[in-house]
């Protein structure tokens, strides 16, 4: 098993291929009195050290913030937006007012700050939409991430501890989803199933989590699957195991806890991954629907407005402008934190 | 190793097998047809039509088929085991070894899809040239710059940049370069189909979008790598024994840091073919990607499974053969046990 992996897919040299992190959860629970002999400061746990580190990182720490910031528009998006983002002003229809600072002669069509972003050729407000547009980005990150780690995680688990037939199967599928582009099998599955009654559910939303997490659990069962297979040789599992514990406790106490740090920097690099991939399905028309109900929760996405604003930024660059940064600062901001976590919980892995 | 070689390259095989029946069953079942007009098809040349293309055969076997093949008097087994299997996923996935993906519904017949992607692919592979280049060329030396210089301003910089590189998408960072051309300099993108013809500029700009990501992960790659290497002991010896500090870093700490980069190139294969999906459309070249784009719209589905099968196995190609130059690049990495 060990030589399956160095072939299929050697690691780079330089790194070594699977380091486990520091045990998180030491399997004999050292006394108290004993730790309070040695060091005159209390003992501080992997999350402590974890969490100092991490806030050490200004940008991480700038990026959690401006995750966090972001969640708060998405729930409170009926309130910070100044107009409804689905309905059409008719006096501004066609009119492609500008964003509040850009002046023109045109007094129909020049900005103000009613309409701070401009609107769109609709007579819709451009900051509205980009306020609610926060929510489907989110949603569409954090779910698939979630059905990801709820079926990626056990299967890894499985595979690497009791190996087998299992870990074959999975091996040989992950190679398969290793060789098909992502995009395109998120195109095909569009095309198959975007115009049946199911793929219209939700707008396609629910579609667009399957077609995420079909894909992305693979990743994180061979990544789960490496550091399992990495662990189970270890001592301190060894000293679990001699004293009586059975494999179920063995993996949920002792192997499981210490695969969390790599997983969860995994799963920081996972929803961008799904927020990009809905942007590019939707720009190309075969993503998210547009909701025409006045009072819907999800009426829009940032990947539709940067369709939208493609068509039409000569007439209005920040259609396009606002939407684009939008997508560029969350990603960005995940790349931050995600980076970070993975300094304070994988030390060693470096890239 | 030559073992290791052999099952390496062999396992291509069951990739496309599995890539090509997941595309083809995903078609089969999307609705509609590749004759869905606007006004519908008379019943007769639907049925002439579909006849014409096969399509009007059984699914998996026919042995409707078989037994013809077999009246006629014909007892070559292969041909009446080839009737027998004269179905369209078995028809379907014959053709796919044999290099034969198909019609173009949307041209009626008139090309079949491998002409198509042989027409196409050229720009495509032009832009992909283009974008590894620039992505190697810029992003090493960024990385190697950074590493020497750590925590100065060059190096975050650089750092920034790249990591702005490798988490901002390049559909996003090229829509939005485009449109910053185009207000300041009034830069259009539209070609004549001349200037795409040859190796010109019109190349440069997507191409170099299209490398971006590339790029970045090559320089943040290479920095971390330079990293680790300037404070390995040979390092040290080099410069205890008195060489210059540039022979230091081209011959020993360079040909050290960029082996851990042919390992992203597999990688980097799946990002430029899926980014030139995107690349093509908005800067309107007429490669593969945009004809991918525009089958979508057409529901063009041999174009679609045919373009599909096709990058799959160029991934997969390449994944093969970087796995395999790691023991070229490396001499340290053996393969087998």
């Amino acid at each position: 098993m060990v030589q399956d992996q160095t072939v299929s897919r050697p690691a780079p040299p330089i790194a070594a291929p699977v380091i486990p992190t520091a045990p998180a959860t030491p399997a004999v629970p050292a006394t108290p009195t004993l730790a309070g002999a040695l060091t005159t400061r209390a003992p501080r746990s992997l999350w402590t050290d974890a969490w100092r580190q991490f806030r050490r990182n200004k940008l991480a720490l700038l990026g959690a913030v401006y995750l966090v910031f972001l969640f708060f528009v998405g729930v409170f998006a009926p309130l910070i937006s100044p107009h409804n983002p689905v309905q059409s002003d008719l006096q501004e229809a066609g009119r492609y007012r500008q964003a509040a600072w850009i002046e023109t002669d045109d007094p129909s069509s020049t900005g103000t700050w009613s309409y701070p972003l401009g609107t769109d050729g609709n007579g819709r407000d451009v900051f509205s939409r980009l306020v609610y547009g926060t929510r489907i980005s989110l949603v569409v990150g954090f779910i698939p991430m979630a059905v990801i780690m709820l079926i990626g995680i056990p299967i890894g688990l499985l595979a690497g501890f009791a190996g087998g037939r299992l870990d074959n199967t999975l091996m040989r599928v992950t190679d398969v989803v290793y060789a098909f582009p992502a995009l395109l099998f998120f195109i095909i599955m569009q095309i198959s199933f975007g115009d049946t009654a199911f793929g219209e559910l939700l707008n396609g939303l629910v579609l667009l989590f399957i077609t995420l997490s079909i894909i992305n659990w693979t990743g994180v069962a061979r990544l789960v699957r490496g550091q399992t297979l990495a662990l189970k040789e270890k001592e301190f599992v060894e000293a679990a195991r001699a004293s009586g514990s059975d494999s179920v406790r063995l993996v949920a106490r002792h192997i499981l806890p210490n695969t969390l740090g790599t997983i969860i920097v995994a799963g920081a690099f996972v929803v961008p991954g799904a927020i990009i991939a809905e942007a590019v399905l939707t720009y190309l028309g075969i993503g998210l629907r547009p909701d025409v109900n006045l009072d819907a929760p999800f009426p829009t996405s940032w990947g539709q407005m940067i369709q939208a604003g493609q068509a039409a930024y000569r007439n209005q660059a920040w259609l396009l402008i606002a939407p684009s940064l939008a997508v560029a600062g969350i990603t960005l901001a995940f790349t931050f934190v995600g980076d970070g976590l993975r300094d304070a919980l994988d030390p060693r892995e470096q890239f | 190793m030559g073992e290791f070689v052999l099952r390496r390259v062999l396992w291509v095989i069951p990739v496309i097998v599995t890539v090509a029946a997941v595309t083809f069953f995903l078609m089969y079942r999307a609705p509609g047809g590749p004759w869905d007009r606007d006004k519908e098809l008379p019943a007769a040349t639907l049925r002439s039509l579909n006849a014409r293309f096969g399509l009007d055969k059984p699914l998996w076997v026919n042995p409707d088929e078989a037994a013809v093949r077999w009246q006629e008097g014909d007892r070559n087994p292969l041909w009446i085991a080839r009737g027998y299997l004269d179905g369209r996923f078995p028809n379907y996935m014959i053709g796919v070894f044999q290099g034969d993906l198909g019609p173009s519904y949307a041209s009626k017949g008139a090309e079949n899809v491998q002409d198509l992607i042989a027409r196409k692919f050229p720009v495509s592979a032009k832009l992909g040239l283009v974008a590894i280049i620039f992505a190697v060329v810029v992003g090493v030396p960024l990385g190697v710059i950074a590493a020497l210089r750590q925590n100065t301003w060059v190096d975050y910089l650089s750092l920034t940049m790249s990591t702005v590189g490798v988490s901002v998408p390049t559909f996003v960072s090229g829509l939005l370069l485009l449109l910053f051309l185009s207000q300041t300099f009034s830069y259009s993108p539209i070609r004549s189909p001349e200037q795409w013809a040859g190796f010109g500029p019109s190349y440069l700009l997507p191409g170099i979008v299209l490398g971006l990501g590339t790029m970045s992960y090559i320089a943040r790659l290479t920095r971390t790598s330079m990293l680790e290497i300037k404070r390995q002991d040979f390092v040290r010896t080099a410069r205890a024994k008195g060489l210059n500090g540039q022979a230091v870093v081209n011959r020993h700490m360079l040909r050290n840091a960029l082996i851990p980069i042919v390992t992203i190139l597999g990688p980097a294969a799946a990002d430029l073919v899926t980014g030139s999906i995107i690349i093509e459309s908005i800067f309107g070249a007429p490669g593969l990607g945009r004809e991918f784009v525009e089958s979508i719209a057409k529901r063009d589905y041999s174009v679609i499974m045919g373009t599909a099968v096709f990058y799959a196995v160029l991934v997969a190609v390449a994944n093969v053969v970087v796995d395999l130059s790691y023991g070229l690049v490396d001499p340290r990495i053996r393969f087998g046990r």
